[in-house]
């Protein structure tokens, strides 16, 4: 038994090694990863993400190596000469998470000048030689105001639970989400607090602002405050809106414990860790001699109603839902942005 | 004939030790590095971390210590990327200012006798404040000429080499050579004999300041031409670096006795050990402890030759 699952296991990985490595020109090609920072859960998701996909890719002959290096302190000039040792270790392509989008533009240049095929993601750099993996936050509020439009044809008024003040997501997802609110004019933004990504924080400031608000039919988040949002309004008698949420391991919780007791729906949206897979995928694709346009978008991972259990049951706790991405998912994204 | 070491020879030959063995480490982890571009790629960071430490080791000849290098060196980048660029004659005016209340800076640290640390720490945020003012978000662009000067190709040296070779020089001839740095190290040797010798305190004080200043504003312009644009927190590490650099080059906190040569080639060093210790692929986690084993090794070989030093001197 036993044997016979082995065997199948490895004419499986067999068949599905085979198309592959017979595709790959890129057998002896060296991938690096440069990453500014490391101490959060959502980067260390993204390093585990990297580590199993290119372990994977590595093992399957794909390529030859994909070293994943972390400066020790998050400071542009360290991510710079680490970037310019990269050169001289004679990497074929690096993918970078970086520490500013600017300060790391001239070791970029000198590496694209060696003839180092440089991919940016998450943290991206401006300088025009390299290709930029970049996330679509503007998108990202809107679709939330979409999805509601869906829901509930009649609209009504939003809650707004903003990020933390004067950084540059929080500004961008804001105003996707009051673009939304242009494109579907059925609803109306009542208020909006700064919940600072923090479930205690918007707790504490949606519990301060609901006194004051007419009859919510939704609130639009930012991720990591919809769980507090539901607790502030589980305090009141006011019936329970449509809550986005943000794919953090409390919210689907929440969301589950909701939908099995009363068929609670609403959607969850983020960037997924796993985005540095893709940013691993689309060098390979690079280096592969594809085309490729230099401004690619991330994909968002969205959970629904029907695949929330299976999210949930993936995501550790007090984590964020991952999900690592493939080579076909990375020719995907780059076909899109032809 | 026994050959003989003055004391200033001695005091470099610890960091000049050093440098080479991390070379030599680096070279033969990583034989690419040993090209006129791999030189050159590996040390070029090293030539703005350079600078700052000549400004620092000013300020620490004086026996002060300065804690805002980091957050001026960011301001200065920020103004070079932005005002440098666009209106050549206001950007050279800011930069000028900025020397002159450098200046001030050690006027004032001296006449209300305050430390100069704390005096230093509160500048830093001020620096910091005018770098975000003038740079909100990441950007600018470096002027061509800068660019020009850090990416150029010398024959023979790359340009990391030959630009701390001049740094090297050029520090050594002023604050060695000149009446001005016998008088500025003179200062922190010890100010009374030469306040009473009939000196000016105050001018010295400003000197090292102000040189300290232009040396600061140099690294700032420098780092630039290599990043190509700013960040107002393009520099922040400066600070612990620039004062590491000079001790490991074979400078000291107190009397006055720094090295140009020494505090060049401990900035180099350092370089140097961040790269090997990649090169070595230690985790991120080791790497900062790993720096600090490299930087108490070499102070500690310098405690054993200093007393070895001393040993010898005895009759």
């Amino acid at each position: 038994m036993t044997i016979r699952k082995m065997l199948m296991a490895s004419v499986a990985v067999a068949c599905a090694a085979m198309p592959v490595s017979a595709l790959a020109d890129t057998a002896d090609k060296k991938i690096a990863l440069s990453n500014n920072y490391a101490g959060n859960s959502w980067r260390q998701a993204m390093l585990t993400s990297w580590e199993k996909v290119t372990g994977e890719a590595v093992t399957a002959g794909v390529v030859a190596a994909a070293d994943p290096f972390t400066t020790a302190e998050n400071q542009a000039t360290e991510q710079a000469a680490q970037i310019q040792n990269m050169i001289l270790q004679g990497y074929d392509a690096i993918v970078i998470n970086a520490a500013s989008p600017t300060a790391l533009n001239g070791a970029v240049k000198e590496a694209c000048d060696a003839g180092v095929t440089v991919v940016s993601f998450d943290g991206i750099v401006t300088e025009p030689c390299a290709w930029r993996i970049a996330v679509d936050f503007k998108e990202m509020g809107r679709s939330q105001v979409e999805y509601l439009s869906g829901k509930l044809p009649d609209g009504g008024n939003l809650l707004e639970i903003r990020g933390l003040a004067g950084v540059f997501v929080d500004d961008e997802i804001s105003a996707g989400i009051h673009e939304g609110v242009a494109q579907f004019p059925q609803f109306k933004i009542a208020g909006s607090v700064h919940g600072d990504w923090a479930q205690d924080v918007a707790q504490k400031a949606v519990a301060g602002i609901l006194p004051s608000l007419p009859e919510i039919v939704g609130v639009v988040t930012q991720g990591g405050d919809g769980y507090g949002a539901a607790q502030a309004i589980a305090a009141t008698d006011r019936e329970m809106p449509i809550i986005v949420m943000g794919n953090r391991e409390d919210e689907l919780k929440w969301w589950k414990e909701q939908k099995d007791a009363n068929g609670y729906e609403t959607m969850s949206v983020s960037i997924a860790p796993g985005v540095s897979t893709l940013a691993f995928w689309v060098a390979q694709q690079i280096l592969d001699g594809k085309d490729v346009s230099k401004d690619l978008v991330v994909p968002f991972l969205r959970i629904d109603q029907d695949n929330l259990e299976e999210n949930l049951a993936n995501t550790q706790a007090g984590g964020v839902a991952n999900v690592e991405y493939s080579q076909e998912d990375a020719i995907k994204v780059i076909e899109a942005a032809k | 004939m026994k050959l003989r070491l003055t004391s200033d020879a001695m005091r470099l030959l610890i960091p000049a030790l050093s440098m080479t063995v991390l070379l030599a480490a680096v070279f033969w982890l990583q034989p690419r590095a040993m090209s006129y571009f791999g030189l050159n790629l590996l040390l070029n960071l090293a030539v703005p971390i350079a600078l700052a430490t000549i400004a620092q080791m000013l300020v620490m000849a004086v026996n002060d210590l300065d804690l805002s290098i980091g957050a001026f060196v960011s301001f200065v980048a920020c103004v070079t990327a932005t005002f440098l660029r666009d209106a050549p004659l206001i950007g050279t005016l800011i930069l000028a200012g900025a020397v002159g209340v450098y200046a001030l800076i050690g006027v004032v640290i001296y006449l209300r006798n305050l430390p100069s640390i704390v005096v230093t720490l509160g500048m830093s945020f001020v620096w910091a404040g005018l770098a975000v003012l003038m740079l909100p978000a990441p950007g600018g662009q470096a002027p061509d000429w800068v660019r020009w000067l850090m990416t150029v190709k010398p024959p023979l040296m790359p340009m990391a080499i030959v630009a701390s070779i001049v740094i090297a020089i050029v520090a050594h001839l002023i604050v060695m050579r000149s009446s001005l740095g016998v008088l500025i190290r003179g200062v922190g040797g010890n100010q009374r004999s030469v306040e009473r010798a009939g000196w000016s305190i105050i001018a010295a004080r400003a000197a090292a300041y102000g040189l300290a200043g232009l040396f600061a504003v140099a690294a700032g312009i420098a780092l630039v031409g290599l990043t190509t644009s700013a960040d107002a927190n393009i520099a922040l590490r400066y600070t612990l670096l620039s004062i590491a650099g000079v001790i490991l080059g074979g400078g000291e906190f107190t009397g006055g006795r720094v090295s140009p040569i020494g505090a060049v080639i401990g900035a180099l060093t350092l370089t140097l050990a961040g790269s090997f210790l990649s090169f070595l692929r230690i985790s991120p986690d080791w790497q900062i402890g790993a720096q600090g084993a490299i930087l108490i090794i070499v102070l500690a070989l310098r405690l054993v030759f200093n007393r070895v030093e001393k040993r010898g001197a005895r009759p």
